[in-house]
């Protein structure tokens, strides 16, 4: 059944910002109202960030919290059971030389593997266990988002009632950059019901909006403040699947959108780089930009998350060197 | 502790080699001063770093005529493409040498590592470059027809970018085929003696670079002497003004580069996130010790609040400490005296009726430091509004049309530099059009490069350095002083 929706959906944080009702007007002139970003400038802060020299306790407490942050993803067409129940295991158990290093925050995998992913965490679900690992799950025709809105909920209803604890969803960039601000709204809004489960609460939901393909600062934080209005509980830069993908100006530039967002409502939005950050030494430097621009209290998975598969296991291999003073090598890190 | 106080990352300071103590670096060699030796010391530490020679009156004739010799015997009959290939030798050394170089002017002036790694030593090395390629085009660079060198050059220069501002003075002097004397600050001689060493590592002809260290004595007796060609100062409004009295009705040529009380001026459609960034920058970089340093903040009067709650709340995210830290920000006020200074004109805010706020943090216990400070309700007439406080204090004004901004901004006696933040292009040209400023930075600031000429209007001095322009102060054209021109 095909609707179309007549008029901008309404959410309590549109409420309080822009007064009224959320009329594409209203949304549009609100967010042509936001102030600029210069790339210059951005960039030079960014690369200011990456002076930052973390050394001893800083590095081993920041190491530790990469980990806890980590979204370990696996999101292949041939991604099959046996490949979901290894990276269900390694996130609870990075690794298997040492089982004091945390778990990681989630799996993150495609709708039809939920059930798969929550059955091989079994025991360290984040449901059983304080310190476990939820199930997230990607949805609304990710990556690309070009299907429409009734595939795009049944796609999420589905991940939620197999068990998805979060929904990281794309948005309509083509209606983005053709500046039908109030449909990419509304779809935010419509998803965002889908992930209500029957007891009433509701899947984390994650907005993706695929930076690489906005293009510019400007774009990236008008989309940051849109889906934060629409109900966003984390945003996050890319699908992966794009290139470039996660960049610390962009990152930096969303941020500044969630300390703005945080300073007007006193509300805290997630944030969540992914794609493309492979190494330790960038991992850190996004704690960086977190803690310099948000602030410390932001330094925690709940707030805080890398959609990242290969940055795990860099990331054990610089802690077992904290650790035992020596380098070990990929052989000494699990495979998945 | 929380991540943000960043465990200690000290940049080590093996890598330097320093002597006990310095004599005067006179005809390619180090020699004794005859005057009272005196110490550098440590501004984050107080402690000594190394004893260095006084030139007397005496000294300072011997280095004179070092210059002389050399100028008349070498430099003066050696090609310009020989005279380059000693400048790119020196460059190459300097960016070979560039840590230790680094750790020395971090530990004799107290600006943060960051700051010397990051920006002064490679600019250092990147004038020297520029300059080097210069030697052997002078003829192309505008001067008039068979530029001509001057003679011996006296250059004196301040403490708060010491190695710099010698590569600013003498880079574009030996290009041109000027041999110098050069006098450094009393509180950092430290790289220019350093650097004296570069030049005896270099082969560079004895007598081509002279350096004398000492306090005003040495420099009035240095601006004062009959056999000089020309005086290149860098440093304050009333020094400069001594010097332009001790010189006129002679021969010598002079150019000063003084003081200044930069404008950094805010728009309301202002990219406002980097604006903040640039006004950081602008004051705050070198503790504010930076003569074209954005002290004053000109903001549009329906965003005030705004950008300084966004000001405050960047500049609590600053580090001040231990300047060989890599993670500091903010090192320590290059003297006691500078200190007192900044602290009495601060004070005269308070009294005045503006409103401080100073970021929190630790002030250490040993050396000389002074925390990130913001003063708002500032009134055009207020002291900090007017004089050049050389610190890391920022004075907000506001302002309500273009033209009140540019009023505002122009309303000082100096004229070095000015920033505009605006998304507007139109805007922005029209508005640095009006600013009567050397130079003038749009949505950016304190940013250097050789090839870019700098100066100031007014009180803020006379003659332009850096680029083809740097050079026209050390040429005269040969036809000019024949009469044609």
């Amino acid at each position: 059944m095909m609707t179309r929706v007549p008029a901008v959906h309404q959410t309590p944080r549109s409420q309080t910002i822009l007064g009224g009702s959320p009329t594409e007007k209203a949304l549009k002139r609100f967010l042509e109202g936001i102030p600029g970003v210069d790339t210059i400038g951005a960039e030079a802060r960014a690369a200011g960030f990456n002076t930052r020299s973390l050394k001893t306790s800083s590095k081993v407490w920041g190491l530790n919290t990469i980990i806890s942050m980590v979204d370990l993803t696996t999101l292949e067409g041939a991604d099959t059971p046996g490949k979901v129940r290894t990276l269900a295991k390694k996130a609870t158990m990075p690794d298997p030389l040492d089982l004091s290093a945390p778990s990681v925050a989630a799996v993150c995998v495609y709708g039809d593997m939920v059930a798969e992913t929550r059955a091989a965490l079994g025991e360290w679900h984040v449901s059983k266990r304080p310190d476990g690992v939820a199930v997230a799950a990607v949805a609304t025709a990710f990556p690309s988002g070009r299907a429409s809105l009734p595939v795009k909920i049944m796609d999420t209803e589905f991940a939620v009632s197999e068990g998805a604890d979060e929904i990281d969803m794309v948005i309509d960039r083509g209606a983005f950059l053709a500046g039908k601000m109030g449909l990419v709204f509304d779809q935010i809004v419509q998803v965002k019901e889908a992930c209500q489960r029957p007891d009433g609460s509701y899947a984390h939901l994650k907005v993706i909006l695929e930076t690489g393909e906005l293009a510019t600062l400007d774009n990236v934080r008008r989309a940051s403040w849109l889906a934060i209005l629409a109900g966003a509980d984390f945003i996050k830069t890319s699908t992966g699947k794009v290139q470039p993908a996660a960049t610390l100006p962009v990152t930096t530039t969303m941020l500044e959108v969630i300390r703005d967002w945080h300073g007007m409502t006193g509300e805290k939005i997630g944030m969540k780089p992914a794609g493309g950050i492979r190494a330790s030494k960038d991992a850190l430097r996004y704690l960086v930009a977190v803690a310099e621009t948000v602030g410390e209290e932001w330094l925690t998975p709940d707030l805080f998350r890398f959609g990242a598969s290969s940055l795990l296991n860099d990331v054990v291999m610089q802690r077992q060197k904290m650790t035992t003073g020596h380098y070990s090598g990929p052989d000494y890190v699990s495979v998945d | 502790m929380g991540f943000l106080d960043y465990a200690p990352a000290p940049e080590s300071t093996s890598v330097l080699n320093l002597q006990k103590e310095y004599g005067l670096f006179i005809g390619g060699e180090f020699v004794d001063g005859h005057g009272s030796a005196f110490a550098t010391v440590s501004p984050s530490t107080e402690e000594v770093i190394a004893t260095v020679a006084e030139a007397t009156e005496a000294d300072v004739d011997k280095a004179i005529a070092a210059a002389r010799k050399a100028y008349d015997k070498t430099w003066s009959r050696m090609s310009g493409s020989e005279r380059g290939k000693y400048l790119f030798r020196i460059a190459r050394i300097l960016q070979e040498r560039a840590r230790e170089l680094a750790v020395a002017e971090t530990l004799d002036n107290g600006k943060p590592i960051r700051e010397t790694r990051d920006v002064d030593i490679p600019l250092v090395a990147a004038w020297f470059f520029y300059y080097a390629g210069w030697a052997d085009k002078l003829e192309y660079a505008g001067a008039g027809p068979n530029p001509k060198a001057l003679g011996v050059a006296a250059q004196i220069i301040p403490w708060n970018f010491p190695l710099l501002m010698l590569a600013w003075k003498i880079a574009p002097a030996l290009a041109a085929g000027n041999t110098v004397v050069l006098k450094p600050a009393e509180t950092t001689p430290l790289t220019a003696l350093l650097f004296a060493e570069i030049c005896q590592q270099a082969d560079l002809p004895a007598g081509v670079v002279n350096i004398v260290t000492g306090a005003g004595a040495t420099g009035a007796a240095l601006v004062a002497h009959p056999d000089i060609n020309k005086v290149a100062f860098t440093g304050s409004t009333p020094v400069g003004r001594n010097i332009a009295q001790t010189l006129a009705g002679s021969s010598t040529k002079v150019t000063l580069e003084l003081g200044g009380k930069g404008a950094n001026i805010i728009f309301d459609d202002a990219a406002i996130d980097q604006a903040i960034e640039g006004v950081v920058s602008g004051i705050f970089f070198n503790q504010g010790h930076v003569c074209c340093a954005g002290s004053r903040l000109l903001v549009q009067e329906n965003i005030h609040d705004d950008v300084v709650s966004r000001l405050q709340r960047r500049l609590s995210t600053l580090r001040l400490g231990d300047p060989l830290d890599k993670n500091t920000d903010i090192g320590a006020v290059n003297s006691k005296a500078q200190l007192a200074r900044i602290t009495e004109l601060a004070n005269s805010g308070d009294e005045e009726g503006a409103h401080r706020w100073s970021a929190a943090c630790e002030i250490p216990a040993r050396g000389f430091w002074f925390p990130p400070t913001v003063f708002t309700d500032v009134q055009t007439s207020h002291r900090i509004a007017r004089e050049e406080i050389f610190g890391p204090v920022l004075s907000v004004m506001t302002f309500r049309t273009p033209d009140e901004a540019v009023a505002k901004a122009n309303n000082t006696p100096y004229g070095l530099s000015a920033g505009i933040w605006t998304e507007k292009a139109s805007r922005m040209l029209a508005i640095a059009d009006k600013l009567r400023a050397g130079v003038i930075w749009a949505n950016t600031f304190n940013k250097f490069d050789p090839a870019s000429p700098f100066g100031g209007y007014k009180e803020s001095g006379y003659g332009r350095e850096g680029g083809r322009h740097g050079l026209f102060p050390y040429l005269e054209s040969s036809d000019w002083t024949k009469g044609g021109r």
